[in-house]
């Protein structure tokens, strides 16, 4: 990474779900080890996912879901992303997704997939890891 | 063509990634971010800047999304820096500005863009202006600069924009706080938000009388609007009186001229004092006297003040 740079993170909640405890959580520990954090609030389009992370020009976007709309709501984000030359950035999920959808979310490109229970420090290593790797 | 005139050009084109790219850039402050200034800056001067500052939680990002939705109606575009506190903790930062401002995301002609303040004092971020320089130069009509929560002397909005409003709700403080120095004396126009709420009567006649105790010679007299950001109610008032400055600022040539060059100056100045300050203190920490002088303070051999003459003293003369 640049000298100057931060890493810039974009938490964002597709879909109809109606609470965010999680993805704030998630933001706050973010925030807590030096990162910028962008959040969406809630209910929010794939393509209003996907141009947000292009005017903040996000390194990473963390994507929370509980509807279990995840299999309609990731592909068409990830082909967003895909369709404005981003597939630089590294896009992670959490939420409940059953442990049966993994494999088919990461063929997406999704990089990881945090469940329920995952302490702050998983997510936070995770992403500081795999930025120093993409760059 | 190089990375930063591709960068340029697509700036100049309004295409929103290299926008994007550009604003990240000149947050960086590398010497890329000198380049691209200097290649996108005779393109600006044409957007009307707007600055939003005051309280957190008086619905500034609110107003914003109702000012850029009425903006639009108009066809204006639009461009919007939102910025939120740096820990100093930390350096970490959480941006929600935008939050408020989703509905508008999917519009082509609008651009947000969520920057921390990296702990630069003053209320925004040392890259605010050159991220305002950039929408300005993709043919934004209009930018609106939205400041962190700002209290009473985070006033550097007003090197960045021309019209400032300063918005208020009821119930964040007396005619104590209305007399103060600070931010109440830079509002172009005063905005009482949440209007509909007990007591906001009385902190609008606040503002008020303090106004009254203005000097009179001024030509232009910041007036008091009511809003509730929420339902919409006195945005058009408000829009109509910011274009009312917007065209006293017009109209009136020395007014202007003025006002540019007070920021022209400012921003010369400052960058000629971040480069010397930079090259002086590199140097000597080169020369390892840096080192020595902070551990001659440390041991009350010398004081800070007495040590930085020394120094300066000795690199002006190494210089000439």
């Amino acid at each position: 990474m640049h000298k100057g740079k931060k890493i810039r993170v974009l938490i964002a909640k597709p879909g109809l779900d109606s609470h965010d405890r999680g993805a704030k959580i998630v933001a706050r520990a973010l925030r807590d080890a030096g990162m910028e954090v962008i959040y969406t609030g809630l209910r929010q389009t794939p393509e209003q996912i996907a141009e947000t992370a292009l005017q903040e020009d996000v390194d990473v976007i963390g994507l929370s879901i509980l509807s279990g709309a995840h299999k309609t709501l990731f592909p068409r984000i990830m082909r967003l992303l895909e369709d404005q030359d981003m597939t630089d950035v590294m896009v992670f999920a959490g939420g409940i997704i059953p442990e049966e959808d993994i494999a088919e979310l990461k063929k997406l490109g999704i990089r990881e997939i945090f469940g329920p229970g995952t302490p702050t420090e998983t997510i936070i290593q995770y992403v500081l890891e795999n930025i120093s790797k993409k760059s | 063509m190089t990375k930063t005139e591709e960068i340029a050009k697509g700036i100049l084109a309004g295409n929103r990634r290299s926008i994007a790219k550009a604003i990240t850039i000149v947050e960086n402050d590398d010497q890329e971010a000198q380049k691209l200034i200097a290649e996108i800056y005779p393109h600006t001067g044409k957007a009307h800047i707007i600055g939003l500052t005051g309280a957190g939680g008086a619905g500034k990002s609110t107003l914003i999304e109702k000012m850029v939705k009425e903006y639009r109606r108009i066809g204006k575009k639009v461009g919007v820096v939102a910025v939120d506190p740096t820990s100093p903790f930390t350096g970490g930062a959480l941006l929600g500005d935008r939050i408020r401002m989703q509905e508008l995301c999917m519009d082509k002609d609008v651009f947000i863009r969520s920057m921390a303040t990296r702990n630069h004092a003053g209320g925004i971020a040392k890259a605010t202006k050159d991220a305002v320089r950039v929408l300005d130069a993709s043919g934004k009509d209009i930018v609106i600069v939205e400041t962190v929560g700002a209290g009473q002397s985070e006033v550097e909005i007003i090197r960045v924009a021309q019209t400032i409003v300063v918005v208020h709700a009821p119930g964040l403080g007396d005619d104590i706080q209305a007399i103060k120095a600070g931010i109440m004396e830079i509002a172009d126009i005063f905005v009482m938000n949440k209007a509909d709420r007990e007591g906001a009567d009385k902190a609008v006649i606040d503002i008020q009388s303090n106004l009254q105790l203005n000097n009179k010679e001024k030509p232009w007299k910041p007036l008091v609007l009511r809003t509730v950001a929420l339902t919409g109610e006195g945005i058009l008032e408000l829009i109509g009186q910011i274009e009312k400055h917007r065209c006293f600022l017009e109209g009136n040539f020395v007014c202007k001229t003025a006002l540019l060059r007070t920021k022209t100056e400012t921003e010369l100045v400052e960058a000629i004092r971040e480069r010397v300050t930079n090259s002086v203190i590199e140097e000597l920490k080169r020369k390892g006297e840096f080192d020595e002088l902070v551990h001659k303070i440390m041991e009350k051999q010398t004081d800070p003040t007495s040590a930085a003459r020394k120094l300066l003293k000795r690199a002006l003369k190494n210089e000439t």
